[in-house]
């Protein structure tokens, strides 16, 4: 007869191991990307074929800086997190899904500090 | 069929955040790097691969405020869940026809 109460023996199941938090904040970034992406989709459509000036001008300017930064963020944690669910849903191998997960952690905080670091120069 | 494309432009636009950041990159870089950046994303390749990407985002888009609804708990209905189907993936190319249009009448022409 096992000593491990009901509840730790219902933790840690699936492939995920834990997966509550995960949900809301997918749906929190969710929630926050409609409106700033479909600034930037418009923004960007506004801005097809300007030269590197007006550009920059526009990204050069604080409210425009700070959503994009806010965009960045959102996308990228959203992004993480959808790759997340695909890698833990596909990968059976747990040495390439730990390995795979890592990698893509690694690569999307380097995407975010590349944007985050790009976007002040601009604005300085 | 649309919940597997949800997962696939998923993917695809996590990629395309790659671009993006490039694209950031390259403003961050001066006139040069932006340029060159430019001439990539307006070659023809360059330009097929944008417009696959913005289909790519607006399907996610409209998909996913579906998702968001259902995640209230409403649309559940079997109809319901067919017609707000097909309403996603009108909008897609809808959407995306309309913001290319709006681009290119912002460059003046097919250029």
């Amino acid at each position: 007869m096992s000593r491990r109460s009901a509840l730790g023996r219902v933790r840690g199941l699936g492939s995920a191991r834990e997966g509550v938090g995960h949900w809301w904040a997918q749906r929190l970034t969710a929630m926050a990307l409609v409106p700033l992406t479909g600034w930037f989709a418009v923004s960007a459509a506004t801005l097809a074929g300007a030269d590197h000036a007006t550009v920059a001008a526009w990204i050069g300017s604080p409210v425009v800086a700070g959503l994009l930064i806010l965009l960045v963020l959102a996308t990228m944690y959203h992004a993480y997190l959808g790759l997340q669910v695909v890698i833990e849903d596909y990968v059976h191998h747990e040495g390439w899904k730990l390995a795979l997960l890592l990698f893509v952690q690694a690569f999307s905080i380097l995407l975010v500090l590349t944007a985050l670091l790009s976007i002040l120069t601009v604005l300085f | 069929m649309l919940s597997i494309l949800h997962r696939l432009t998923g993917v695809a636009l996590g990629a395309g955040a790659m671009l993006l950041v490039y694209w950031l990159a390259a403003v961050a870089g001066g006139p040069e790097t932006f340029d060159t950046a430019q001439a990539l994303f307006g070659s023809v390749p360059g330009r097929l691969l944008l417009f696959g990407w913005t289909f790519a985002f607006f399907f996610h888009f409209c998909n996913g405020i579906r998702h968001l609804f259902w995640d209230a708990g409403f649309g559940f209905a079997l109809p319901t869940v067919y017609g707000s189907g097909w309403v996603v993936v009108v909008a897609s190319v809808a959407l995306t026809l309309a913001s290319w249009m709006l681009g290119y009448a912002m460059r003046g022409g097919w250029a």
